[in-house]
């Protein structure tokens, strides 16, 4: 009856989506029975911490083909350590890289699939879980009814717990793998840069913003609070900002601790994509922005006035 | 060349979202269907691709008749046929079931997917697809181009891109920037009338997942104002009251 927990890492370092997937394990682990066995593969630089979050071992799978992120290749040596471990609930983060391996791993181990779940499940009679539906605008509860089951965490979705334990490290070796058909040519990550998805505090804005020359703002407001940069559609369809920043309806959806909206009406495919951030702030000058009606806290005013002043005071305040 | 692109039928972008029988089922009423925005783009580029090579590209969905409206569309963008599987779809997995049952002996060169569909967001039939048909499943892809049997790919990870090669077949799910999506012009959607839109049958698939209720976020309490020439207050609440920073 173990929950296993994949360990994904960025720099060898495990994110903070993984230290919430292994919490969420424990949390499961409590009450359906059984062992926390997190997995990590490649070269992670300190499996043992994963104890203090829930892990009751942690298991390493190394492999030279494991630098390479290729989804058939980690969905197929995980399923099969899974497999072995006789796991029947396994958590994976809903991230990208989460994501795309999160259905192989069902598939090869004939298990129910949940992908964007928000909240611990409900064991009291099955197994039930909410996950967000129509990009954030609604929320579904699902009974998942095979033995087996994968679940895609949301990340930010639940707290990070510590036990001040440590687990037992133990170095498996993958089954044969099969060969990739697909190779990496090239990688190009943003470093010293928090991924918008995992972010706590985003700092968004949108056409109000009047041009890209004015987004230094944005990015010094965002450094100032440690958040992540967001911008509406229109902004990223005239190209001011990357499209990887969009966020709404067909863009990302996002659900940090704080959302700061600058110069964005909130149109409802805009509203879609953020409404689950647990605090929204909204900068615009029109009083009338639909967005006040979504927020949590208010400032009627020109951005390109108010964002030198709200800097200033960030950086005080986060200096102190 | 053959390719084949999945499409699924979602409300409208601008729909005010609510349900009905006690939350358990989504309210349909007055709500407009659309093709899946990503389906639009998953067939553009597949069009692009196999047009100047004189392939094909079928466009099939899981679903009942209501949808017959956005197939057409999809065919008056330039799909060559489409295949309509007659069921309607329980979750992300039945889906891919029926698809990979009906890919299984057709020899595609590739399969083309969404990112995830904009009302049950699985983002999961891609991956699904791959285990199932034993091919490379690749994510979120922003680039796309196929010579001599392997295909160039760029794909968003996270906190960045990757550029990658893979040899045929695989399934990709398109991502925003892969491409614009075409506009069907008038020529288009006078020979979509005609094209073959074919309805088969499903095949027997277990249900691993049942939707038991819908629930509508938390509305807000109400928005609190603070004067713009006071943003040192702003951050103070967000420290003291939120405490989010
Ligand atoms: C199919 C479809 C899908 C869509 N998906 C998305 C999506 O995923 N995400 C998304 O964001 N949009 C999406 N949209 C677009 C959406 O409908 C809106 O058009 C868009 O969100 C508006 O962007 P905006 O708020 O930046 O610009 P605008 O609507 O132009 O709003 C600009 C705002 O800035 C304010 N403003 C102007 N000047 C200043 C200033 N100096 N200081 C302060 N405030 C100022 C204005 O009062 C206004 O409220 C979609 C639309 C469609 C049709
Ligand atoms: N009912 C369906 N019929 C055909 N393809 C579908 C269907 N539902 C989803 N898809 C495809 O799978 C992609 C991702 O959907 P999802 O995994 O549901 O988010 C969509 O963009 C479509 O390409």
């Amino acid at each position: 009856m173990s929950v296993i927990v994949f360990a994904e890492t960025r720099d060898q370092q495990y994110k903070k989506s993984t230290l919430e997937a292994v919490s969420y394990g424990k949390e499961i682990a409590q009450k359906t029975g059984g062992k926390v066995i997190a997995v990590s593969m490649g070269n992670a630089s300190d499996p043992s911490l994963l104890g203090n979050y829930g892990a009751d071992e942690v298991i390493t799978l190394h492999s030279d083909t494991f630098s390479a992120f290729s989804p058939e290749i980690y969905a197929a040596a995980f399923a099969d350590i899974c497999k072995n471990l006789g796991g029947k609930t396994i958590i994976i983060s809903n991230t990208y890289s989460g994501k795309s391996m999160a259905g192989r791993v069902a598939v090869l181990l004939q298990a129910a699939l949940a992908t964007n779940v928000v909240d611990y499940p409900d064991t009291t009679s099955g197994f039930r879980i909410k996950r967000g539906v129509f990009s954030g605008k609604a929320f579904a509860y699902v009974d998942l009814q095979s033995e087996t089951k994968v679940l895609a965490i949301t990340p930010n979705s639940v707290e990070i717990k510590t036990y001040g334990t440590t687990a037992a490290v133990s170095a498996h070796q993958p089954a044969a793998l099969p060969a990739s058909a697909t190779r990496i040519e090239s990688t190009q990550t943003v470093s010293g840069k928090v991924p918008l998805t995992e972010a706590e505090i985003v700092v968004s804005a949108g056409r109000g913003m009047k041009g890209p020359e004015n987004w230094h703002m944005v990015e010094e407001l965002a450094n100032s609070l440690g958040a992540a940069t967001a911008c509406s559609k229109p902004v990223s369809d005239m190209h001011w900002r990357p499209h990887s920043e969009h966020v709404g309806q067909t863009g990302i959806t996002i659900k940090p601790n704080l959302y700061i909206a600058i110069g964005i009406s909130g149109a409802i495919q805009h509203l879609a994509g953020v409404s689950s951030s647990k605090v929204i702030v909204v900068i615009n000058k029109d009083a009338e922005a639909p967005f006040f009606k979504a927020a949590d806290y208010g400032i009627v005013g020109d951005a390109l006035e108010v964002l030198p002043k709200l800097i200033q005071a960030a950086k005080t305040a986060t200096a102190g | 060349m053959k390719v084949l692109v999945c499409m699924s039928v979602v409300p409208d972008t601008t729909t005010k979202i609510t349900f009905t029988n006690n939350d358990t089922t989504f309210n349909t009423q007055g709500v407009q269907f659309i093709m899946n925005p990503y389906d639009e783009l998953a067939l553009t580029k597949a069009l692009d691709i196999a047009e100047p090579v004189g392939g094909a590209v079928t466009i099939i969905h899981v679903g009942t008749a209501d949808a017959e409206p956005a197939i057409r569309k999809a065919l008056s963008m330039g799909a060559t046929d489409a295949v309509r599987i007659n069921a309607a779809p329980t979750d992300a997995q039945f889906v891919a079931e029926q698809i990979a049952a009906y890919a299984q002996d057709k020899a595609f060169d590739f399969i083309m997917t969404g990112r995830e569909s904009i009302d049950y967001n699985g983002g999961a039939v891609c991956g699904l697809l791959g285990a199932l048909l034993g091919i490379p499943s690749i994510n979120v892809i922003t680039q796309l181009s196929v010579t001599d049997k392997t295909a160039h790919l760029e794909r968003d990870i996270d906190g960045g891109r990757e550029t990658l090669t893979c040899s045929l077949p695989f399934v990709a799910s398109a991502q925003k920037d892969l491409c614009e999506p075409r506009i069907p012009n008038m020529r288009g959607i006078m020979a979509a009338r005609t094209k073959p839109l074919q309805a088969v049958e499903p095949i027997a698939s277990a249900n691993h997942a049942v939707y038991s209720r819908f629930e509508l976020p938390q509305p807000k309490q109400g928005v609190r104002m603070i004067s713009a020439d006071n943003p040192e207050e702003l951050l103070h609440l967000l420290r003291n009251e939120a405490k989010v920073i």
